[in-house]
């Protein structure tokens, strides 16, 4: 087994390093993804590919020859792409690998996913920056679910070219009519997805047919090899050159005189001299230099990271964006992306949740879900919520305008991730589905300084007050009649509450009208306290009317039916007429007969037991 | 070939790392950057002036210092704050140093432990930093192949491999609680042949004992060793041999294994690399303990 450089770039190192260097510093980046199950042979392919192309030293040849579980002659390729303890254990990959390799031609970015169904997430990320997508396919089971899965995921992250690599042909005797069946199974399917350019190779891992040197094993077949493919294949057509977006990182101010916008330009290009537009304001100047560490250039384009300095003092700042008058990004709140999840708690739609597009960070919500992916049949059905790897399309509202394009026109400007303020988590990719509707400039001013799209509204969901407190809003009502103990009873439970780590309050009885107690029960279970009111409510109407304004599952009515005997003798003054008894409270309590602690343990086990609190 | 319009491989590397160094200095708070004083630390310097200029650095350079570095490292270090005008932060753990933690009495794991893993910790704490950029590459090792750009630690520095964010097109996720921090490792995508073609275009100065020349070395458990200072332990009648070497990885010197060169120029660095075929970490003895054992002190918080 050589190790070593393809021969004539070997050469060229040991004869003549500055006409090697020359080349190697011109030439081209292609990023792809590699995507299969466990036993789709991938490691396999990628520990062929680095190893067939020199990317492998001596010594991790010498350790992975040794760790290699069968003895003898064939070296375990995909040992030398196996990264964690955790999945060397398991013998799964479970993230996003990186890994890297150069040819002649051009220099290779690998990201290495995992293609199980739970790992979605994976390949998405890895997708995300991918020129090609290499899909395995293993040719003794020919297009599997998982295979239409994965082309679906590469079509919805935009990757322009797939590269379907049959594997494991050795095990078919090299048969062109399994070969081509499986192209057919899969064009048949693929024709149904937005990818503009789709390969098939027949190819043995394990055997190094069709890797990296054609193969007599597969004289049919007289196509390219799949590194001549990776080679070869065009991709500077993948990058937006037309539309200059340039979304402002940083100011540069080093003392008064200098003012520069830093940023990579994401697409598009830029000349000296050129009008931009900045975002949100709408002021337009003129590139009066574009700067670079190495001194200032006439011209920029993607994906250069430069400063630009305008001819007038515009007070941009991170987040804006520069660009040019005649190609507008659109510019809204609110709009259809498709969402891939990617945490285990599920989406909530009450909650607000930050996006980051761009440079910027924006409050969003997620207001309804058309549609979620069966992953399964990858048919679309109506959903409630996201889970993890779920896929869907959405609708997004945002608290204040963002400047984007159409995710299938420009990757950067149409990605977004979906980040939890809570807990600060990543938990949803997305990919804005441009709108139908032309905007020229005045409607995206307008758009600009229209007041916020959403109402006015509490940005912290239920469930999020759940997860923060431990408990859900509850008004515990006590009816009874005067002397029945009602009164001792909220407050004892009011501080057996605090004891136990709750946050509770008894709605003080002052001169208030009921009316106004209900309302002041109700912001207190908004605000997710449990509220306890004790006030004579003798009628059933006024319970009613408490339930009705409250929500029947945040009230807990308990019935305090102490004996009305005692109660006369505790209250010899009181009014006792006209006290309708409650037909069906949830709790009923006599405290001539329990202890005052016992009662109140019954109340807390109702709430625990209504969810209320979290045990 | 790349097209009139169209970015070398290496000049994408660049204006990506360029993107990534300003998108961690506008989020954060308080980032530094971690300097190593290597040839990665030396490009990851030259990318964050780029990042900036014409304007100064807008964080500090820090430098946990074992006391055991390479003398030259040292100098070089302090030329290169100087000559740019940069902050530099030099940390080192005073417990250890009291308590003489060396590699010869305490062995390789326990002596970077404290002085370097204990070390970190303990400067990020007194600082407040919650971004230290750092030089690391996915290539260098098999388990930073999975390594974030952005490396989430929680508020005792440590990595929970899978307590990571998932990482999407150039969406960074800085946000943090209080006492969090993150590790942005900017050249995360380079490789070493990356790393060395960019010193040479650029002309990035490097610490010379990446250059082979006549040094004075002693045998160590297979390892090319420097005498580098009079606290090198030497066996009884031992004499260090004059040796053409130079060194691949610089870190401590008594950790540090020189190879056997002939290579006085980056191209010839370069040239010597490729045919060589040796991976890198190969030169740095603290890897030898144990297979994974780079995961190990990664959740520990070391680099």
């Amino acid at each position: 087994m050589c190790s070593a450089p393809t021969v004539p770039e070997r050469d060229l190192i040991a004869q003549d390093i500055h006409a090697y260097l020359d080349r190697y510093r011109n030439k081209e980046l292609l990023r792809f993804v590699a995507v299969g199950s466990v036993d789709d042979g991938k490691s396999t392919l990628i520990g062929r590919l680095l190893h067939d192309t020199g990317m492998v030293y001596q010594d991790q040849l010498e350790s992975v020859k040794r760790a290699s579980n069968i003895e003898g002659e064939e070296i375990d390729f995909s040992l030398f792409t196996d990264g964690l303890r955790a999945e060397r254990e398991q013998g799964i990959t479970i993230d996003v690998a990186y890994r890297y390799f150069a040819t002649e031609k051009r220099k290779f970015i690998i990201a290495d996913t995992p293609g199980h169904i739970q790992y979605t997430r994976n390949m998405v990320t890895g997708a995300s920056t991918a020129n090609v997508a290499l899909i395995l396919i293993d040719a003794r089971l020919g297009v599997l679910q998982q295979s239409r899965r994965h082309a679906f995921i590469a079509s919805l992250l935009g990757i322009p070219h797939l590269a379907v690599c049959v594997n494991k042909m050795d095990l078919v005797g090299y048969d062109q009519q399994v070969f081509e069946r499986i192209c057919r199974d899969f064009r048949e399917f693929s024709d149904t997805l937005t990818i503009p350019d789709v390969s098939f190779f027949p190819v043995s891992a394990l055997k190094g047919v069709n890797i990296v040197e054609p193969s007599e094993k597969t004289e049919w077949y007289d196509g390219p090899n799949v590194l001549e493919y990776l080679e070869t294949v065009e991709i500077s057509e993948d990058w937006n050159t037309e539309s200059f977006r340039f979304p402002i990182q940083y100011v540069i101010r080093p003392n008064l005189n200098y003012r520069g916008f830093a940023a990579q330009i994401v697409s598009g290009s830029i000349e000296k001299g050129d009008e931009v537009l900045s975002l949100p304001s709408g002021k337009t100047s003129t590139v009066e230099s574009i700067d670079t560490f190495d001194g200032s250039i006439g011209s920029a384009y993607t994906p250069q990271s430069v400063v630009i300095r305008l001819a007038d003092e515009i007070d941009s700042s991170r987040g804006d964006m520069l660009v040019k008058k005649s190609d507008l990004p659109h510019v809204g709140r609110d709009f259809d992306a498709h969402m891939v999840w990617m945490s285990e708690t599920p989406l909530d739609l009450q909650k607000s949740y930050l996006i980051k597009h761009t440079t910027q960070a924006v409050r969003a919500q997620v207001t309804k879900i058309h549609w979620a992916k069966n992953m399964d049949t990858l048919e679309e059905e109506p959903a409630t919520t996201l889970e993890l790897n779920d896929v869907a399309k959405v609708n997004m509202d945002c608290h204040r305008a963002i400047f984007f394009d159409d995710y299938g026109q420009n990757r950067a400007t149409g990605a977004f991730i979906l980040i939890d303020s809570l807990t600060n988590a990543t938990v949803a990719s997305g990919m804005i589905v441009g709108p139908e509707t032309h905007q020229d400039l005045d409607d995206a001013l307008k758009e600009l300084r229209a007041g916020s799209g959403l109402q006015p509204k509490t940005q912290v969901s239920p469930k999020e007050r759940l997860e923060k407190m431990g408990q859900r809003g509850a008004t515990i009502w006590l009816t009874g009649l005067p002397g029945s103990g009602r009164w001792s009873l909220a407050y004892a439970l009011e501080r057996r509450l605090f004891d136990l780590g709750r946050t509770a309050t008894v709605v003080d009885p002052t001169n208030e009208d009921l009316r106004s107690i209900i309302s002041a029960a109700k912001a207190c279970t908004d605000a997710g306290l449990v509220t306890i009111c004790a006030f004579p409510s003798y009628h059933k109407e006024d319970r009613d009317n408490l339930r009705e304004r409250l929500g029947d599952d945040r009230v807990i009515q308990v019935y305090v039916n102490t004996d009305e005997k005692l109660c006369r003798e505790r209250r010899p003054d009181a009014d006792f007429s006209g006290f309708e008894a409650p037909q069906n409270p949830d709790l009923v309590v006599a405290l001539d007969q329990v202890r005052l602690d016992k009662a109140i343990e019954f109340i807390v086990e109702a709430l625990e037991k209504r969810g209320q609190l979290k045990v | 070939m790349i097209s009139k319009r169209q970015l070398s491989h290496l000049r994408q590397l660049e204006a990506e790392s360029i993107h990534i160094i300003r998108e961690a200095a506008a989020e954060f708070d308080k980032p530094v950057m971690l300097y190593s004083i290597g040839k990665d630390s030396s490009v990851m310097l030259r990318l964050a002036r780029k990042a900036f200029a014409p304007g100064p650095l807008p964080f500090p350079l820090m430098h946990v210092n074992t006391t055991w570095k390479f003398k030259e490292m040292i100098t070089f270090r302090d030329e290169i704050a100087r000559k740019h005008g940069l902050t530099l932060i030099e940390h080192i753990n005073q417990e250890g140093v009291e308590a003489n933690i060396n590699p010869f009495d305490h062995g390789s794991a326990k002596y970077t432990g404290i002085m370097k893993t204990v070390g970190l910790k303990q400067a990020l704490d007194e600082h407040q930093f919650d971004c230290a950029f750092g030089g690391a590459r996915r290539d260098e090792e098999k388990s930073r192949a999975k390594e974030r750009v952005y490396s989430f630690r929680d508020r005792f520095h440590q990595w929970d491999p899978k307590n990571q964010r998932p990482e999407l097109w150039n969406l960074y996720n800085g946000t943090i609680t209080k006492g969090e921090s993150v590790r942005v490792f900017p050249i995360s995508n380079w490789t070493e042949l990356d790393v060395w073609l960019y010193v040479l275009i650029e002309k990035i100065p490097v610490v010379p004992l990446y250059f082979a020349k006549e040094r004075p070395i002693v045998w160590r458990e297979g390892s090319m060793i420097m005498v580098d200072d009079e606290r090198m332990r030497l066996e009884p009648g031992e004499e260090p041999e004059m040796r053409k070497v130079r060194f691949r990885t610089l870190g401590c010197y008594p950790l540090s294994g020189a190879v056997d060169s002939e290579a006085d120029t980056v191209e010839k660095i370069i040239q010597e690399m490729l045919l060589t075929r040796f991976s890198e970490r190969q030169g740095r003895l603290i890897d030898f303990d144990e297979d994974g054992s780079m995961e190990r002190k990664k959740r520990e918080g070391y680099f």
